[in-house]
């Protein structure tokens, strides 16, 4: 069940990884990310003080924009900023600072499939860049299901033209993987370890229930490579003291 | 009232009204342990649904759908256009969500809500990629003109499940839709056949047919608390519990889209599973009061 993808990766391989943190000195955290030809840059302010009108001032609040890389900001763009803000929202611990905005600015510097998991994964490291209290990482995979008419063919990390003429498409964003140094291990609930549970998952195009499934076990087994890398990345460089305030 | 001590202290001494607003969580969790909620609605039921066709009668195809107290009205209109050089014999269809500010005391004209481009696009997402619509029919002269269809939703009133309801009435608005008689005038364009039937031209299509609509979709909104699922929430349900997943579904059981944006909990493949088969449940609900509305107006 071999697929011939363009740039000759076999269906399990991801594009290579590329990750740089604090590259903008005025930002308290920033981060750059690529997958292959697709890079996007994450700054991050905060925290400021205040809320806007509408937001709970008992939590902290996260606020996301995002700019593209040519034309007006329209309902796509919109669209990315509610995913990534409830995204977000739900790795980082809000009651730490209450009363405060942090502002996760993104940047697209070039498209090439797979955009909105880099987004979230550049939004993670840039956090992470200013200090910012999280319960875990958000790692962020995209998964394409092929034409074929074999069901269950499922490749990771499609190139724009990959998305573009496959049936179907899911971006599935994960909680990194657990080392424990507790003895029995890390958590779970239900039987299932904490890292299968999903936090976000946006599909495109129409795809069995099964290919559905499938791309879920795909995109967990992915995650795990995507959570060591990070892990790797982040011990190597040290964080700089913060330069809030 | 005492004060210092948590809220299950105050609970027998604070008016229900009270209790709701002062302590929301707890007032939905003290009715999760009974397995129902605060309506007297169990947790995998939907509110009462209804669709009325023919809702604005000078729009070519349009429909009231409500979902409790969730009201959409969509409505279509037709217009000739020249179909793009890549795609000579295809028509467009465009898809626009309005939020004015009758459905809620949060959206006000300088305000507008957040939640009506996100829906906007998830609607055009959902309805161009579910294969609905064949766009081949929206064709007039291959290359010269197509039908160009706007398809405007308008939520009236926003309790919960926006994108469950909005769904439904473009849909609905779909299955009424009567693509009008036009004929060629004299200067080679395409112009609205009068009633009357003008004889000295020819029409282009010979009399008004409704739209072959391929699998239909249909969806489900389900909102996920530590181990409940909750189908089919209101507005003050979705602010309380954030985490929500929906589910949509072509007539086929083929999958079109699961949407779950973030949210505190996380979602585990026996959770998913059950958000699916409740899904397929409605849908069958749905393809019933749909087709009950379709039989009623075609009595009339």
């Amino acid at each position: 069940m071999e697929v011939d993808r363009e740039d000759g990766r076999s269906q399990n391989q991801l594009r290579p990884l590329a990750c740089s943190r604090n590259i903008l000195h005025r930002a308290h955290g920033s981060a750059s990310w690529s997958q292959g030809d697709t890079k996007v840059l994450a700054a991050v302010y905060g925290p400021k003080a205040g809320t806007k009108k509408n937001e709970n001032p008992e939590k902290a609040c996260i606020e996301v924009i995002w700019k593209p890389k040519t034309g007006q900001i329209g309902k796509l763009e919109k669209e990315y900023e509610m995913i990534l803000k409830r995204t977000l929202q739900s790795i980082c611990i809000l009651t730490v600072n209450p009363n405060t905005t942090t502002s996760v600015m993104i940047q697209v510097v070039n498209d090439d499939g797979a955009l909105l998991p880099s987004a979230i994964n550049a939004a993670c490291m840039a956090l992470v860049d200013a200090g910012i209290p999280m319960r875990h990482l958000a790692v962020s995979i995209s998964c394409c299901v092929a034409r074929s008419g074999v069901s269950g063919l499922v490749i990771l990390d499609p190139t724009k033209l990959e998305e573009q003429k496959m049936k179907a498409f899911a971006y599935l964003v994960f909680p990194n993987s657990v080392h424990s140094v507790l003895p029995e291990g890390s958590p779970s609930v239900q039987g299932e370890p904490i890292e299968n549970g999903i936090i976000t998952s946006v599909t495109h195009g129409t795809m069995s229930v099964d290919d559905y499934f499938y791309c879920l076990e795909r995109g967990r087994a992915a995650s795990t490579k995507l959570s060591d890398f990070l892990r790797r990345n982040l011990q190597q460089q040290p964080t700089n003291s913060s330069k809030a305030g | 009232m005492g004060l210092p001590n948590a809220s299950g202290d105050l609970s027998t001494e604070v008016e229900v009204d009270a209790f709701r607003r002062l302590f929301p969580l707890r007032f939905f969790e003290k009715h999760l342990l009974e397995s129902i909620r605060p309506d007297a609605r169990p947790l995998g039921r939907a509110r009462d649904t209804t669709i009325a066709l023919g809702a604005v009668a000078s729009a070519n195809g349009s429909a009231l759908a409500k979902i409790g107290s969730t009201t959409m009205l969509a409505a279509i209109k037709m217009e000739v256009m020249a179909p793009s050089m890549e795609t000579p014999d295809e028509g467009c269809i465009a898809i626009d969500f309005h939020m004015p500010p009758i459905c809620s005391p949060i959206v006000r004209p300088g305000r507008p809500a957040e939640a009506a481009p996100v829906v906007a696009k998830q609607l055009s997402d959902t309805i161009l990629s579910s294969g609905m619509i064949n766009l081949k029919e929206l064709s007039l002269v291959s290359g010269k003109a197509a039908w160009m269809a706007y398809l405007d939703i308008y939520c009236l009133d926003a309790d919960g499940a926006l994108f469950d309801a909005a769904l439904l009435a473009a849909v609905a608005a779909f299955s009424h839709l009567e693509i009008p008689v036009v004929s060629l005038n004299d200067d080679g364009k395409i112009v609205l056949s009068e009633e009357q039937g003008l004889s000295e031209r020819e029409p282009v299509n010979k009399e008004k047919r409704k739209v072959n609509l391929g699998s239909i979709p249909f969806s489900l909104t389900c909102i996920l608390h530590k181990n409940y699922i909750l189908t089919d929430p209101t507005a003050e349900e979705e602010s309380i519990m954030e985490t929500s997943v929906t589910v949509v579904l072509d007539s086929s059981s083929q999958l079109v889209s699961l949407y779950k944006p973030g949210g505190a909990v996380l979602a585990y493949t026996s959770a998913i599973q059950d958000c699916i088969a409740l899904t397929r449940q409605r849908v069958k609900e749905l393809q019933k009061i749909l087709e009950e509305a379709i039989s009623g107006m075609e009595v009339d």
